[in-house]
């Protein structure tokens, strides 16, 4: 582990990212404006409040899963990974400062998205707002490096885009957010424990609730060690040695 | 006359990359069949040959990221690919691999801060390359042969023992091909090794020692003078056919 180079590769990042301020201005914005949608088609009902503060993860988790997958992606394709690791760098030093450039996208994310939910659109929680601020930080940060991780398992951008329909999309539906886990089947509900979107998204919703129990310690542990079980995976499929 | 020519081409034992009974699967056939060959210390040597005879693989197991059926690859008295020597060998691909979207100077100041050379090498290895011109722009704006160059400049950085460059001259115009090779002859100058791949037999004349390869086995291994005079042609083109007949026959 290398201080040095994964502090450079974090700034790197995020000199890339100043370079394509459209990319910015998109993880920032689109948050917000899904969350304004929702606000108005659900007007004149609960919903809003039932799943705002859920989706104040769900969102930024999603542009972080597509946008780190296709950066890992192309450090692979261009020839720019292979380079780095004939030179004194270790895997987790990488995506360590993935993460940390990352991680400093997704508190701006949720600083935002925060600010136009509960300022602008009068979202209601019966938690406390920092915690919801918080735990959809954290929703970021798993999908970043949930990202990071299924990269490898794309050969091209095309590949990588559609992870996110068949990584993603099933654990939305299976997640509680669009129907209680408890109404599932057993199965289902059985499939829905080995989903990392499931703790993500209980433990917003628990926060939002006010519901500050064991149950809510055990989703942010799982939400926590799903992050860095991905990251370390993704360190894994790092090969100094190709074919 | 033979026993001659090898007296005059005695690369042992100070070679800085021996190859032994090197073999390389690919889409399970055996590509590379227990090649042998080495690299001198302090001089360039010319890595010859036609397109898709094996240069680029062979260059792979020397760095040490390509995967190997069997043989052995050391490096600088390391096996190849190994801890010590990510630090002492620089490695620049055929195709350039540095980030686009990043100006040169902030490539260049990125891959100095991994390899733990002083930023001041920034501006020398870019005088080295002639990009100051271009320093503050964008490398996805720059034509191939200038972004080749900003790859070969991110392998300069921190002054290692042992470059290997994978076709570095491709596509640049006659001098600055002539500079970068006054460069490479600099560097050879100081005692660094030079592994230099090229299909271009024009620049087999710039090098110490060649390693003529065709269909992934090693034709011959001599200096410029040795094959000239081994094949009686002038023009090393010309001799390199020639052995290349000699061998089919």
């Amino acid at each position: 582990m290398s201080a040095r180079v994964t502090l450079a590769t974090a700034k790197r990042v995020l000199l890339q990212l100043r370079h394509d301020p459209r990319t910015i201005a998109l993880l920032l914005v689109v948050p917000c404006v899904l969350v304004t949608l929702i606000k108005y088609v659900f007007a004149g009902s609960d919903v809003f409040d039932r799943i705002g503060a859920p989706l104040l993860g769900v969102f930024p988790l999603l542009s972080m899963f597509l946008v780190t997958s296709i950066a890992m992606l192309r450090e692979r394709t261009t020839g720019t990974l292979e380079r780095l690791l004939t030179m004194p760098v270790g895997k987790l030093d990488l995506l360590i400062g993935y993460a940390l450039a990352f991680a400093a996208i997704a508190v701006a994310q949720a600083a935002l998205l925060s600010v136009v939910a509960f300022g602008a659109l009068d979202l209601h929680v019966d938690g406390v707002k920092w915690g919801v601020v918080l735990f959809a930080t954290a929703n970021a940060l798993l999908g970043m490096s949930l990202g990071l991780f299924v990269s490898a398992f794309a050969r091209t951008e095309f590949q990588a885009v559609q992870f996110l329909p068949a990584f993603i999309l099933p654990q939305i539906l299976l997640c509680g957010l669009v129907t209680p886990r408890g109404d599932m089947s057993r199965v289902l509900q059985i499939t829905s424990w080995a989903a990392p979107m499931t703790y993500a998204y209980g433990s917003l919703d628990h926060v939002a609730r006010g519901e500050y129990g064991a149950t809510l310690a055990g989703y942010a542990i799982a939400v926590a060690g799903f992050t860095l079980a991905a990251l370390v995976l993704g360190a894994t499929t790092l090969r100094r040695r190709t074919a | 006359m033979i026993v001659a020519l090898r007296e005059q081409y005695e690369p042992e034992p100070e070679a800085d990359v021996v190859v032994e009974s090197l073999s390389i699967r690919r889409g399970g056939r055996l590509i590379v069949d227990g090649l042998t060959l080495t690299v001198p210390a302090g001089a360039i040597t010319g890595l010859l040959g036609p397109s898709g005879s094996g240069k680029t693989t062979l260059i792979r197991a020397i760095v040490g990221v390509q995967i190997v059926e069997s043989g052995e690859v050391t490096v600088l008295g390391e096996p190849a690919g190994s801890q010590p020597l990510r630090s002492r060998v620089g490695y620049v691909t055929q195709a350039p691999s540095v980030y686009a979207d990043l100006t040169v100077r902030e490539n260049l100041h990125y891959f100095a801060r991994v390899l733990d050379a002083e930023s001041s090498r920034v501006d020398e290895v870019l005088a080295t390359v002639d990009l100051e011109h271009v320093a503050d722009q964008l490398t996805s704006s720059l034509s191939g042969g200038q972004r080749a160059r900003v790859s070969l400049a991110t392998a300069l950085l921190n002054d290692p023992d042992l470059l290997v460059l994978d076709e570095p001259t491709v596509g640049l115009d006659p001098v600055l091909r002539r500079d970068l090779w006054e460069t490479f002859a600099g560097l050879a100058a100081r005692g660094k090794t030079l592994l230099v791949s090229s299909h271009v037999m024009d620049e087999a004349a710039r090098c110490d020692n060649l390693l003529l390869l065709r269909d992934c086995r090693l034709l011959a291994a001599l200096t410029p003078d040795a094959l000239r005079a081994k094949t009686g042609e002038g023009d090393l083109e010309t001799a390199f056919l020639h052995l290349a007949e000699e061998a089919d026959s």
